[in-house]
């Protein structure tokens, strides 16, 4: 039967989760977030010009990487990390020593909830990845390990304790993650319904990942949340956490992990230039009616059961089948090998990591 | 956008296990009083039906059950099960049934909440069980699909079921409810989203409406517990016919929601004393999901009655052996599909 949690989960994993946060601008959004994000450390990836020097609020512990420090500590191996692009957040996965990540972007703020009290977003996710997914069988009470809710009649009681969550994504009030397109169609659009639920995705199906407001465990799922090949010198942007979404899926169907979706809501507060996200998404939008055909036929063998095997995997069938669609996915499964082999250089398994050359940090 | 339905293509079917409908009637006087009711009585149930004025209906009791079904059939009508011989003879083309122990539900703003409106909606727009939309129906205002979305799966597919949830006394099983007695649902979840393909889940017959003319016949009353009685607690009847019409429906192209709309679900019987009927129930699913979950139709059964057929003749082959249930079950199946052509009006039209 499923238990609601009555432990204090914040407190809990203070020294065990980092806040990834890729920033090109400012990080005055930080303010804001301070009572909820103050406790933990944070691991800042500037993205863009590294002469600049981003502001970080004062009363953070923090560690700062900008493009130099990438290219010094990957060498050759940076290639794989995105310039120009969001994307660069996913090497401060890679040198995080956490169990837990939180990536939010820079335009990112507290949202209310429908009583009027602020979100701790960090908060909700935490509980979210503490507590079981539930892939095989879906609850139409949605989240049974929520208070006030359980599993309904029919749920196979052989299923009910669920299996480890590995991925927590979260949505957005106001400014809704739409396409191009879809924003050019609808500029005035605002997401202000607030959906009280959190529910794991079914195993099998997938989704798209929006990486604004998600959170993973590290440990279970890391290696496959590389955010792809993206921004300067690429044709394509805006698909970096979906090409991490859609793998990340797929390895977790296949181990054996959940993923969540639903609460907690952040508030959205920038709508960025439908035209410029149009020529970044465009190939996409048509490369996408062939990756998702791609995704969903997918599968792995038995003897991968570790995620970089799973993802060295799927590198594999993305060079021999998608390589027809666009040159660019051979960039991309090279990328993908150099990413597998750039994360175990940093996060060496069995002993403790080594001391390794960190960015500037307060 | 929803195609406009006419008040007509909508039977509201319900099956009365207690004989005293007035306070039910009432409370959905405002939402039904519109619409055609059906109602079955319960042929178990021995006192008058109590029917208040006012209503467009027609009642169905024992001796017209019998005389419709005749004795040719294995089909046990009673206690739940009495509701599909409404769905059976309804020439409608929209169904939408709640059990007689419900009321209109308020929503989060206080409102009462027009159950048939939104089950209409759900019926009448999209389903998109391909790919999973994270800000739930891309169709209901204020929503859309997101980025990342594939453009060619966005047109969707008809809905053929749509599936209701339930404030106050939420359909959970009779130990979860016994170890709970106090837990009471008032959360509101203000979606409505389709199941995915190939995902199944425990459709309960509480709060459901469905798309006749393309899964009439998969809706069926054909698994009886040993121990089947007059309480949720103490049948699967809508379990095992849920697990048939999604994997029809995901064979067919078809698509299911769930979600919106409530109902406020009466407090009613005692968790504890169905604990020793619902064991049967609790102990079949653990054999019956893994059937369900590998089961695969045949190409060549493109309409409702014929992916019954196939479903009764699997039951047969692979369940048939581990419990008489079963056998009971697929026969009872059969006979339904034969039931449904003789009586059941014009045969379904093929998927979508």
């Amino acid at each position: 039967m499923a238990q609601p949690s009555t432990i204090s989960p914040a407190t809990l994993l203070k020294d065990e989760l980092d806040i990834v946060i890729p920033t090109i601008r400012n990080l005055d959004f930080l303010e804001m977030w301070r009572p909820f994000f103050q406790p933990y450390h944070l691991i800042i990836v500037q993205d863009g010009d590294p002469s600049k020097t981003i502001r970080v609020p004062d009363g953070f512990d923090y560690e700062l990487y900008n493009r130099n420090d990438i290219n010094r500590i990957l060498g050759p191996k940076s290639s794989c990390i995105s310039f120009k692009d969001s994307a660069c957040r996913c090497f401060g996965y890679m040198v995080s020593k956490k169990k837990y990540i939180y990536t939010i972007d820079d335009d990112c703020f507290v949202a209310k909830d429908p009583s009027g009290k602020d979100i701790n977003a960090l908060e909700q996710h935490i509980k979210n990845l503490l507590s079981p997914s539930t892939p095989f069988f879906f609850n139409t009470l949605y989240d049974p390990y929520r208070d006030g809710a359980d599993f309904v009649r029919g749920y196979p009681f052989s299923l009910r304790e669920g299996v480890p969550t590995a991925v927590s994504h979260g949505l957005w009030l106001n400014i809704p993650d739409y396409d191009a397109p879809t924003q050019l169609v609808k500029p005035l659009e605002r997401n202000s319904r607030y959906v009280d639920a959190i529910m794991t995705i079914p195993k099998g199906t997938i989704f798209p990942m929006c990486g604004m407001n998600l959170a993973f465990n590290r440990e279970l799922i890391g290696p496959a949340m590389y955010f792809g090949l993206m921004g300067d010198g690429q044709p394509i942007g805006r698909y970096d956490d979906m090409w991490a979404g859609w793998c990340t899926k797929v390895i977790c169907d296949h181990l054996g992990l959940g993923v969540k979706t639903g609460l907690p809501y952040i508030w959205h507060s920038k709508a960025s230039n439908p035209f410029v996200n149009l020529k970044k998404e465009y190939k996409g939008i048509y490369w996408q009616e062939e990756l998702i055909p791609f995704f969903q036929s997918v599968t792995l063998p038995k003897d991968c059961t570790t995620v970089q095997q799973c993802y060295i995997e799927i590198s594999k069938q993305v060079k021999a089948k998608l390589s027809k669609v666009d040159d660019y996915f051979n960039k991309l499964a090279d990328a993908m090998v150099t990413w597998i082999e750039a994360w175990d250089e940093l996060n060496p398994s069995g002993a403790k990591s080594a001391e390794l050359p960190k960015g500037a940090s307060k | 956008m929803s195609l406009p339905i006419k008040d007509d293509e909508i039977d509201i079917v319900i099956g009365a296990l207690h004989s005293d409908l007035t306070s039910f009637m009432n409370a959905w006087r405002p939402i039904f009083s519109r619409f055609h009711l059906i109602i079955v009585k319960d042929p178990d149930l021995k006192e008058e039906l109590k029917i208040p004025e006012g209503f467009n209906l027609d009642i169905y009791k024992k001796l017209d059950i019998d005389r419709v079904v005749g004795t040719s059939t294995s089909i046990i009508f009673s206690g739940y099960s009495c509701r599909y011989f409404g769905y059976l003879v309804s020439r409608k083309k929209y169904i939408i049934s709640v059990d007689d122990d419900c009321l209109p539900a308020k929503d989060n703003k206080g409102f009462l909440v027009d159950a048939v409106a939104q089950h209409i909606t759900n019926l009448t727009t999209p389903a998109t069980p391909f790919f999973f939309n994270t800000l739930y129906d891309p169709f209901t205002e204020g929503a859309d699909f997101v980025r990342g979305y594939p453009f060619s799966l966005r047109s969707g597919v008809t809905c053929a079921l749509s599936c209701g949830l339930w404030h106050n006394l939420a359909d959970y099983d009779a130990p979860t409810q016994a170890l709970k007695p106090e837990e009471r649902n008032s959360r509101y979840v203000d979606a409505v989203l389709t199941v995915p393909a190939r995902t199944l889940m425990p459709i309960s017959g509480i709060n459901i409406a469905f798309n006749r003319d393309v899964v009439g016949p998969a809706l069926l009353p054909c698994l009886r517990l040993a121990g089947e009685g007059k309480f949720r607690w103490e049948t699967m009847e809508d379990i095992w016919s849920g697990m048939c019409v999604k994997v029809i429906c995901d064979h067919l192209g078809l698509g299911v929601k769930t979600g919106l709309p409530y109902v406020w679900r009466n407090d009613r019987g005692d968790a504890i004393a169905s604990l020793r009927k619902e064991w049967e129930g609790v102990k079949m699913m653990e054999e019956v999901v893994p059937f369900f979950q590998s089961l695969r139709l045949p190409q060549e059964a493109t309409t409702a009655e014929d992916c019954v057929v196939e479903v009764a003749n699997a039951v047969k082959e692979k369940l048939g052996s581990k419990d008489p249930m079963f056998a009971r079950t697929a026969n009872a199946m059969l006979d339904w599909v034969k039931l449904w052509k003789s009586v059941g009006g014009s045969s379904s039209s093929p998927g979508a």
